[in-house]
């Protein structure tokens, strides 16, 4: 039934939420030593203007991973400040939290990476659809071998050539960042302009890519559905042939389709992720780029956390629309 | 003989390509062990960013690398990373997609759950942290271990399913009733039918694997000693070559990456035409 179903989802995510909390938690204690320790009595050694932070951040680290507080109350009083998105103060950046150098970052993310999904799924579905259309015109036979060759590089090198092409060379489009370094950030024509223009490269490199493979799988679904009986049926039928192409064939081929994409969400996140790097762009990539060089723990710990955390959301709202789209599965029972 | 060969090369031409094109690569790096120092390959061994002469045929990096024998040296580090990734990921999945499959019931169950899970996880960011816990200086073989640590999951799943839909044949009903323990016939009768797709799994896997261990050293979080290919364009990025013009410094490392890649594509699609032949009626 439906709601056994969105509950059992929703357990999934709860349990992902927690299984990430506990990663968290203890693959830094395996090691043996305690990085963030280290690199705070490292900081601390450094001494200068940021000392009197350190203090503080080791107060608060001492206060609640003192290691006089047994194991599993250090583990609670983490659960309990992850549940809370609180994850202490950024070593580099003292006295910003960081949870608000992440929410800064994350509008930034969600807008390049939610738009080059939408766009190459929604591009990738239909062209993968039409190249299996015996109608479809001639010419876009000669489309299959440069989306295979696309589909299999990582986007962040495509970036690069991008970069070097169009940014470089011929100095169409700018090369770095989220927006002109001299903007001012405000909601008029010009800055939205700049913000595009510098969203077009790190976009383009995504949506390359991506397109090939849904294209790619969705026409690879679309050869099995039209061999399907079903289908023969159909033509048996005497139906129009564009109506058994979009009702039989298409309809069919949509849901593995979907079902693949809440699977792919991860793998185009860890992609988008370097794409930020290499072009520097404002979101959560780059500051965890940043991070990783300056050695902020809490900071890493913190984007990954809530990545997961979104992630799984993400996942978890596409799965509760599935049904939606497959009318079989609100009668399976499991 | 000569003629049917011929003739299914000509079907199968993605394997062809993949095949050559891994082939070419192996020949670079074989040749090159052979004529170039990779010695070389260490900073300050040659005159800073120089464009390619003929002594420096791909130039040099800014920290007096030639980038001829860092790319000799460096392209087999990359694969190896693959290679033991790839293959401890198709062992350990396979074994538990077997097990699933075959037994069904409560370990099924655990097992398909943890993969579910794992694969809606995106794979980069675990193992940032995983490598940002251990960093004390990691070595080529350690990186590929901890790209291993996740590169299980896609081929637990993939074997799992495939087992799933062959346990139900007439010929492993036939091994059952003929008194085969549940091993043996994982042995002697799945095994055999299942290679194609374990080599297509395989390949895929060391294509993943390649491409997460790019991933955390382009971020930083490499050996950083090692020249790999990754590391290379970590480098790349660390001295915003791109913006200063040094086209020769990304030039050898992308496309090595790309031929890579390619390869290893086209050699899956060349072996998914083995392992599922109905797909020869489709393409």
């Amino acid at each position: 039934m439906r709601v056994d179903y969105l509950a059992r989802r929703c357990g999934v995510f709860v349990l992902i939420v927690w299984i990430a909390a506990t990663l968290n938690f203890f693959l830094p204690r395996l090691s043996g030593q305690d990085p963030v320790r280290t690199k705070l009595l490292q900081q601390a050694q450094l001494g200068g203007y940021v000392h009197s932070g350190i203090d503080a951040m080791v107060k608060d680290y001492d206060r609640r991973f003192g290691l006089d507080r047994p194991l599993w109350q250090q583990y609670l009083s983490y659960l309990r400040d992850a549940a809370r998105l609180d994850f202490n103060y950024s070593i580099a950046n003292y006295p910003r939290k960081v949870n608000e150098l992440i929410a800064e970052a994350v509008p930034w993310t969600i807008g390049l990476l939610g738009t080059t999904t939408l766009l190459s799924f929604g591009l990738g579905t239909f062209l993968g659809a039409l190249l299996a259309w015996p109608g479809a015109p001639r010419w876009m036979r000669y489309l299959m071998p440069p989306l295979w060759a696309l589909h299999a590089i990582p986007f962040f090198l495509l970036g690069l050539v991008l970069i070097y092409l169009l940014a470089f060379q011929i100095q169409l489009l700018p090369m770095f960042g989220g927006y002109s370094a001299g903007a001012f950030p405000g909601l008029n024509v010009t800055f939205v302009w700049d913000v595009i223009r510098h969203a077009i490269l790190p976009a383009m490199s995504i949506v390359l890519v991506a397109t090939g493979g849904w294209a790619l799988a969705m026409r690879g679904m679309m050869v099995t559905t039209q061999g399907e009986d079903y289908v023969t049926f159909a033509e048996a039928k005497g139906l129009r042939s564009l109506t058994i192409f979009v009702r039989y064939c298409l309809r069919n081929a949509i849901l593995p389709q979907t079902t693949a994409l809440a699977l792919a969400l991860g793998n185009i996140l860890s992609g988008a992720v370097l794409v930020e790097v290499i072009f520097g762009y404002p979101g959560i990539g780059t500051v965890l780029f940043h991070a990783i060089r300056e050695n902020d723990h809490f900071l890493i710990q913190g984007i990954v956390f809530t990545v997961i955390v979104a992630l799984g959301l993400a996942t978890l709202i596409l799965d509760a629309i599935y049904p939606l789209l497959d009318p079989r599965i609100n009668y399976r029972r499991t | 003989m000569a003629h049917a060969a011929w003739r299914y090369v000509r079907r199968n031409l993605s394997l062809v390509v993949g095949i050559v094109l891994l082939g070419l690569l192996a020949l670079f790096v074989g040749i090159g062990h052979l004529v170039v120092d990779t010695g070389k390959s260490r900073p300050l061994s040659a005159p800073a960013i120089r464009p390619p002469s003929a002594d420096h045929p791909f130039g040099t990096d800014r920290q007096g690398r030639d980038l001829l024998a860092t790319m000799v040296a460096g392209t087999p580090l990359t694969l190896r990373i693959g290679f033991i990734a790839g293959f401890l990921g198709v062992g350990i999945g396979s074994i538990l997609g077997f097990v699933s499959a075959y037994y069904r019931g409560a370990v099924d169950s655990v097992i398909r759950g943890i993969v579910d899970i794992g694969l809606t996880v995106p794979g980069l960011l675990v193992l940032i942290i995983i490598a940002v816990s251990l960093r004390k200086g990691l070595t080529v073989d350690q990186m590929a271990l901890i790209v291993a640590s996740l590169a299980w999951l896609n081929p637990a799943r993939t074997v799992r399913a495939q087992v799933l839909s062959m346990r139900e044949r007439g010929y492993v009903e036939v091994a059952r009733l003929s008194g085969m323990s549940g091993p043996e016939i994982i042995v002697k009768e799945l095994m055999p039918n299942l290679l194609p797709y374990l080599a297509a799994t395989l390949v895929n896997a060391v294509s993943a694997a390649i491409l997460a261990s790019i991933g955390l050293e382009v971020l930083g979080l490499g050996p950083i000693d090692s020249p790999t290919l990754g590391m290379t364009l970590y480098w790349v990025n660390f001295n915003a070559a791109l913006i200063n013009g040094w086209w020769w410094w990304w030039l050898a490392p992308i496309v090595i990456i790309l031929v890579v890649f390619l390869g290893l594509f086209f050699l899956t699609v060349g072996l998914d035409e083995i392992a599922n032949p109905r797909l020869r009626r489709a393409i």
